[in-house]
């Protein structure tokens, strides 16, 4: 059985269709790119990925399981988002953002325990933030709130990570990095990994099935070999791009 | 696990502090006032045993003005912090959604009428329930029961009442406009049903520390909090109910007495941080305190004169506000 399959799923977001009677499998261990111009629906199908929002048709099942039929504190069990952005109007610090993470696999009276603290500080670590656990978030820089809000993903561990444009705000390193990090964890754990991105060549290097949406509800899913080809591209974004062979690796540079 | 255990040291520390706090305002309150009653003869007083005045004074007029000052500004801190969080702003208010204007205009109608007492009470807490139905039907019916849409709600129909406060001021009978001002300003002079209130508080209090962790994810966005399984609808009308039952039990025993439910919460989210399992019950604590001490300067400081409380706590609290808004503004 699929991870997360899509069935006859259809998305509308105002007088825009993002896709149309799709059926899609996505299984455990693979990461998904999901690549598409500004507002063809990204961040909009992550969310109804994520339960947040209902499809106009059809339906989208986890483990089988349609995702209306789950409540919500099990359903964040298993899946998790990352939203484009994050944001922190009260006052709280790095460490108590990272766990509430935690917060659907705790009962109602129940306080972190230290298995919990221990996850959130693993977490912090993972995304370099180990020695900012007591800073207030108000200070902290675009890329390491991006970061907190990665670790507070992690610290949340669910199987299915939704990642909105992951590496907004994240300087060459940390998008490698974390990137490498999040699609090692999928594969040991058998989770899955759907992330929307901007740059084609972290997506051909860290996604092995791509969805490209374009916009008119059509889409093209498949294996990232077979759909990042330069005739694709070229209608994904409207705009010409070469494809470049260096040390084995291909390279996409807009023409 | 050393911050763990800093932690819960510092969750007792500030615990044992507010709770300090919290008693010596209460004594303060016995003690002080036109016949002084020394520490030492307030436990004598209280068990009734006490010579002279100073006993029923303490027992039948400072105890229940000082319990009722501790209700009341319980009620509104705990009201400010779930308002707070309702409309995603730390500045909000527990009266902004109109809750306190359709308690006044209901007290005052009563006043007018020349009620007094129970009814009076009752007039503003059918008034409070009125007003909050109004803002639900309302906010409900513009579709989405988004904060936005509830501030803007909220804040015209206290816009709404505000004008009916002004009418009936202006056409109300002229032996009634004193009784009319000391209520909107809010007053513990006339206090009563702290009972109720004390009940209403500590029911609210439990409810709302059900709900605190789910109130830790609403205040970082409607999106992060439903992805960690809080389901945001219910909650957000667990807490427009919530916040406004305790609001209407605060202006039913004191009238609409100011800044305690912006500042206290504001200030305690300083000392206790962000997490809503410290922070409501501290508010509680702390807003009980505040307002007993507000009282007793109120009653005290130009004695034999008698101020309306609300004039007090503005007084501090404007200031305190400000002081606050600025460090805020350049930490955030």
């Amino acid at each position: 059985m699929s991870l997360l399959s899509l069935h006859g799923l259809s998305v509308t977001v105002g007088a825009r269709q993002v896709c149309r009677d799709l059926d899609l499998r996505l299984e455990a261990g693979q990461s998904w790119g999901l690549l598409g111009a500004n507002g063809t629906g990204k961040t909009t199908l992550l969310h109804t990925l994520a339960g947040l929002r209902p499809p106009s048709a059809g339906e989208i099942r986890l483990n089988g399981v349609p995702l209306h039929a789950l409540p919500r504190r099990q359903l964040a069990r298993q899946l998790g988002l990352l939203p484009q952005d994050s944001v922190d109007p009260m006052p709280a610090t790095v460490l108590e953002t990272a766990l509430i993470g935690r917060h659907p696999h705790l009962g109602l009276w129940q306080w972190e325990s230290p298995a919990d603290l221990a996850l959130a500080r693993t977490a912090l670590a993972a995304v370099e933030l180990a020695d900012a656990e007591t800073r207030p978030v108000g200070t902290l820089s675009g890329g390491e709130r991006r970061r907190l809000a990665l670790a507070t993903l992690l610290t949340q561990a669910p199987r299915i990570h939704l990642l909105d444009e992951p590496t907004n705000h994240l300087d060459l390193r940390h998008q490698v990095g974390l990137l490498t990090l999040l699609r090692e964890r999928v594969r040991d754990q058998g989770g899955l990994l759907v992330m929307s991105l901007h740059d084609l060549n972290l997506a051909a290097r860290f996604c092995d099935h791509l969805l490209l949406l374009f916009g008119d509800g059509e889409v093209l899913a498949g294996p990232a070999a077979q759909v990042l080809a330069p005739a694709h591209l070229q209608r994904l974004y409207g705009h010409p791009i070469a494809v470049v062979e260096s040390e084995g690796r291909r390279a996409f540079v807009p023409a | 696990m050393p911050v763990l255990s800093h932690r819960r040291s510092h969750r007792f520390a500030v615990f044992a502090a507010l709770t300090a706090l919290a008693l010596f305002s209460l004594l303060l309150a016995l003690g002080a006032g036109s016949v002084p009653v020394a520490p030492a003869e307030l436990w004598a007083a209280l068990r009734g045993e006490a010579a002279g005045v100073g006993g029923p004074v303490v027992l039948e007029l400072r105890l229940p003005r000082a319990l009722s000052a501790f209700v009341t500004g319980g009620l509104l801190a705990l009201a400010g912090c779930l308002t707070q969080v309702l409309l995603r702003n730390p500045l909000a208010d527990p009266y902004i959604l109109g809750i306190s204007g359709g308690a006044a205009t209901a007290a005052l109608l009563g006043i007018a009428a020349g009620l007094g007492g129970a009814w009076l009470s009752g007039c503003a807490f059918a008034g409070a329930l009125l007003s909050m139905f109004l803002v639900f039907g309302l906010a409900r019916g513009r579709g989405g029961w988004t904060s936005t849409g509830l501030l803007l709600t909220g804040v015209v129909v206290a816009a709404g009442w505000g004008a009916l406060i002004s009418l009936l001021l202006a056409i109300g009978p002229e032996q009634s406009l004193r009784g009319m001002l000391f209520w909107l300003m809010g007053d513990l002079g006339q206090a009563r049903g702290w009972g109720f209130g004390a009940a209403l508080l500590l029911a609210g209090l439990a409810a709302a520390l059900a709900l605190a962790r789910s109130l830790n994810l609403l205040a970082r966005g409607e999106v992060q909090a439903s992805v960690l399984g809080v389901a945001v609808t219910p909650l957000r009308l667990a807490l427009f109910f919530l916040a406004s039952l305790l609001t209407a039990a605060a202006v039913t025993i004191a009238g609409s007495v100011g800044f305690v439910g912006l500042v206290v919460p504001h200030l305690l989210r300083l000392i206790v941080g962000g997490d809503h399992r410290l922070l409501l019950p501290a508010a509680a604590l702390g807003g009980g305190s505040f307002l007993v001490l507000a009282d007793t300067l109120a009653r005290t400081v130009i004695a034999p004169q008698q101020l309306p409380v609300g004039v007090l706590s503005a007084l501090i609290g404007v200031p305190l506000f400000l002081f606050l808004l600025r460090r805020h503004g350049s930490g955030a």
